[in-house]
């Protein structure tokens, strides 16, 4: 084991004092230390299942080491709902049946709202191309593409 | 939550685009559906939407430990040494090889009547030989996963090269000292093949291959044991696909009583088939939490997955057919030769047989003979992948057909309807087999869902269309493949439902979920027949410890069998709660209803009630003694079937090819399909949809390629490209209930592989129209490099 070191990492707006080998990704700790979602499908990029929030951009968790993370603000799919009010990509998610196993949807979601906070009148086009980041095997991505314009329109008119 | 508290009219529901859904006369049950048919959003979501998805990597226990396999990265050699003293210098609890686990036997196969496979099953660790990159050596077991990677990184493995059989239709090789690497060879014949073929007008001969691919699943493969030594019940997590049967099969391996092994499901992350076998690494963690008496955890990561988790799909036919002047095949001769990678797992032959019983596909086919080479390679081995020997049996007939138009002038499309299996002719019996089950298709109407097909995309003006664009210098064209689908695979299921004393409805099942909706189909079921809302139902499924019988979730089963079996547990349990309510109300069981979780009378919903809750309250132990009931309002149900059913389809795509970079873009994509009765559109859509998108992958970009000496070339998905958005286009969908099964009582069909099988077929067609050359596509995946290779080759 290497040595660890102390870091503070800011989650969903939370502090998480904790000691980790400099090499631990940043996806690991977030599940393993942080209790938080990030999917790791591929560990190298590709699927991007491990999506989070870093500073507002979508960023693979996979290609991180936690340490990097430090004083960035990182949003799971946790920072999501309010209390127990959905986020209108989530509820755009149950009801355009935008996911099935539901692995990739943590990524898709962090992927969506990073993309539609940044700028809430992406184009069609662009929204296709924002998507076709990050890989869904059971859907075939119609339905998530469905789900996220349903819900663009929902973030724009509020 | 805001979504919970709607009432069952208010729930979104999709089905404006599902409004095109046709239906006929739906299978009739004796209760008005309020439910079934609908397409009502998920019981599942709402965890995996918000954080609350427990897949295998989240599972943790106390004082785990962390196992990493060793890994062979020859493809074929005798092991000389392996030297573990590093890593156990290192830091490591532990490395066990071969030698560790001599008393594990090899992982077995299915039941069959095919002979002499036992020799060819693969050991948990490699003995004296290893068969392929990727074969476990060693495993490591560590206190952290990252040191366990660590320390496997430090174990030498000496291995001294053998041949190597990267292809199956090479002459077969030595597996071992007097085992050749053909164990058996599938054969199936039916009428006189041979005068047929002497004395036909045409005959059409294709030389076809499919490339090596498989499920891929999101999640890569995990399993967590954990030995409970106050109770002696071993547990493992992660579990999906097969509870009980693989409960079973690891008390085998293990010599434990089945009853001292739990395994329990959790999120899964995609199954497509390969998830849920058992495989070495799920007997070593029980075998190592066992040893240790400490839980051990095993997650591997993707290069693992892409080199150690079931392949499927390759396969070479060389068929033959004879046919008349009019196109009508008068019989097929096949011969293909199967490359099932180095071992025989789980699956024994299954693929190929399923190949070979499954190839004449919807046609009226007088004379069939089959001969299929089951040959060992020094490859992953392969098993299921959904819709397994059928998006390779589909692609091959498929091509036939467009081959038959082409030979005798006759369109792609008429020369089909001439070969179909007419209506008037179901049930039609195919004189072949399948694992001792004859072929039955039970019911269908190909030639009249081709027509609405054609009708839904408009194929004359469509075709008229591309004609005017290939005129102007586009290589456009479209492409139709037919297909029937073999699913619900019997013979039994049964369920347990239970209405508890707040009114919640659980029904108890040995299903298993991969991700498809379970959970809500069933509660559909259920809530359809007691009256209840679905959402008031919890579906509890991949538990071996709730309910003694199982038989899981595979082969496009689960809506018809252990749907049907809550069809009827249902049913019972209504009965039940309806005598009671009779007796209360002094009324014939007739005169009431269930409406809401209430027994009323028919026509006075504001009456004299009892809930379901209250019904269940009353039937306590104590009170047995006076009435003499049973205690709990529960029920059982079984559902036996020994038929399977056949749902069926058409695909039509449109591609255009770009002639430069070989490139394919699917432009349109309709499936239409006969699912029988939907039980929700939704969900339904959302299956064929999915493995539309998968049969895309197959046919344009994934492969698993080697090169000569065995070295897997296709490591990571930088190598193994899967469809994204871009490539897969939206997908017309037409849903049709024209043929219910009349093997069930709600007339259901599966649909979990019902749009796979024909996409590599469809394409393949598409292609050659737009590129104006019938025939030319030979080979899956058709990547742009060998498209370009096909058009120099043409001169283009």
């Amino acid at each position: 084991m290497l040595d660890k070191i102390d870091i503070e990492l800011t989650v969903n707006g939370h502090a998480y004092a904790l000691r980790v080998e400099p090499r631990r990704i940043l996806a690991d700790v977030l599940r393993e230390q942080c209790g938080l979602t990030a999917n790791a499908g591929c560990e190298h990029g590709v699927c991007g299942s491990c999506t989070v929030l870093i500073d507002g951009e979508p960023a693979r968790s996979c290609l991180m080491f936690a340490v990097q993370a430090q004083g960035k603000q990182i949003r799971t799919v946790e920072s999501l709902a309010d209390g127990n009010r959905l986020h209108p990509l989530q509820q755009a998610f149950i009801d355009h049946h935008a996911l099935q196993c539901g692995f990739c949807t943590p990524g898709f979601l962090m992927l969506a709202c990073g993309a539609l906070e940044r700028d809430p009148l992406l184009s069609d086009d662009d929204l296709l191309n924002v998507l076709s980041s990050n890989l869904c095997r059971c859907t075939g991505y119609q339905n998530i593409i469905r789900a996220v314009r349903a819900a663009a329109t929902q973030m724009r008119t509020g | 939550m805001e979504y919970f508290d709607l009432q069952l009219e208010e729930l979104p529901l999709v089905s404006d685009r599902l409004d095109r859904l046709e239906r006929t006369t739906s299978a009739a049950s004796n209760v008005t559906s309020t439910q079934i048919g609908r397409a009502v959003t998920r019981l599942e979501d709402l965890p995996l939407v918000s954080g609350g998805g427990r897949f295998a990597a989240s599972i943790s226990f106390p004082r785990q430990l962390h196992m990493r396999v060793v890994r062979a990265d020859h493809a074929h050699g005798k092991i000389l040494s392996i030297d573990a003293s590093r890593a156990l210098a290192h830091g490591c609890v532990a490395v066990w090889t071969a030698k560790d686990v001599t008393e594990v036997p090899p992982i077995e196969f299915r039941p069959t009547s095919v002979k002499g496979l036992e020799p060819y099953c693969q050991p948990v660790i490699a003995r004296d030989r290893v068969r392929y990159v990727g074969e476990p050596v060693a495993v490591v077991f560590a206190e952290d996963p990252y040191e366990a990677e660590d320390a496997a990184d430090l174990v030498s493995v000496e291995i001294e090269d053998l041949p190597v059989i990267v292809d199956a239709d090479q002459p077969p090789g030595e597996f071992a000292a007097g085992y050749s690497t053909e164990p058996t060879v599938i054969r199936k014949v039916y009428g006189n093949v041979d005068e047929i073929f002497r004395t036909a007008g045409v005959v059409v001969e294709l030389d076809l291959s499919i490339g090596r691919h498989s499920g891929v699943p999101l999640e890569t493969r995990g399993a967590i044991a954990n030995y409970d030594v106050a109770r002696d019940v071993l547990e493992l997590h992660a579990a999906t696909k097969r509870p009980h049967a693989n409960r079973d099969m690891l008390a085998r391996l293990l010599h434990r009583t089945p009853s001292s092994i739990h395994l329990y499901e959790c999120h899964i992350g995609g199954g497509f088939g390969v998830r849920g076998e058992i495989y070495p690494e799920d007997v070593l963690v029980c075998l190592a939490a066992l040893r240790f008496s400490r839980p051990v955890k095993w997650i591997e990561d993707r290069r693992e997955n892409l080199i150690a988790c079931n392949h499927s799909r390759q396969q070479h036919h060389c068929i033959r057919a004879a046919v008349d002047s009019h196109g009508r095949v008068l019989a097929i001769d096949d011969t293909f030769f199967h490359d099932q990678g180095a071992y025989v797992r789980t699956h024994g032959t299954r693929v190929a047989e399923g190949t070979a019983g499954m190839l004449p596909g919807p046609y009226r086919v007088p004379a069939y003979r089959v001969t299929g080479h089951y040959r060992l390679t020094n490859k992953t081995p392969a098993a299921t992948y959904r819709s397994p020997g059928r998006y390779e049996s589909t692609f091959v007939c498929e091509r036939l057909m467009d081959a038959v138009a082409a030979k005798t002038g006759i369109d792609r499309i008429e020369v089909r309807r001439r070969n179909l299996i007419a209506k008037s002719e179901m049930p039609y019996v195919r004189p072949v087999d399948i694992r001792d089950h004859q072929v039955v298709m039970d019911s269908g109407d190909y030639a009249g869902l081709l027509d609405k097909a054609l009708a839904r995309i408009g194929w004359d003006d469509l075709y008229a269309h591309l004609k005017r664009r290939r005129a102007s210098g586009e290589a456009v064209g479209a492409g139709i493949g037919i297909f029937v689908e073999r699913s619900g695979l019997g013979p039994v299921d049964g369920v347990r439902i239970t209405v508890d004393s707040g009114g919640s409805i659980e029904v108890v099942t040995g299903a298993a979920s991969v991700g498809q909706g379970v959970e809500t189909v069933l509660a559909q079921i259920a809530a359809d027949v007691l009256g209840v809302d679905y959402r008031m139902v919890r579906v509890v499924h991949g538990r071996t410890d709730r309910i003694d019988y199982g038989f899981g979730t595979h082969a496009a089963r689960t809506t018809v069998m252990t749907g049907s079996a809550t069809h009827i547990a249902a049913q019972n349990l209504r009965a039940k709660a309806l005598k009671i309510g009779a007796e209360m109300f002094d009324a014939a069981v007739d005169t009431l209803d269930i409406v809401d979780g209430r027994i009323i009378r028919k026509g006075h919903p504001e009456g004299a009630s009892v809930t379901l809750a209250e019904l269940a309250s009353m039937l306590t132990p104590a009170a047995m003694a006076k009435t003499g009931r049973d205690p709990g309002l529960t029920a059982e149900g079984w559902f036996h079937s020994d038929a399977h059913s056949y749902p069926y389809g058409v695909h039509i795509a449109v591609v255009r090819v770009d002639r430069e970079t070989g490139d394919v873009k699917v432009e349109r994509y309709l499936a239409a399909y006969d699912v029988g009765r939907a039980i929700n559109p939704m969900l339904v859509e959302g299956q064929i949809v999915g493995c539309v998108a998968q049969g895309l992958g197959g046919a344009l970009l994934e492969e698993f390629v080697y090169d000569p000496n065995g070295a897997p070339l296709s490591t990571t998905l930088a190598d193994y490209l899967m469809p994204t958005a871009h490539d897969v286009p939206d997908v017309e969908f037409l849903l049709t209930e024209d043929a219910p099964s009349p093997t069930n009582p709600l007339g259901i069909k599966g649909a979990g592989e019902g749009g796979i099988s024909p996409v590599g077929a469809t394409i393949a067609s598409a292609i050659d129209d737009a590129i104006g050359v019938a025939g030319a596509v030979t080979q899956l995946p058709v990547t742009p490099m060998r498209l370009r290779a096909i058009l120099r080759g043409l001169g283009s």
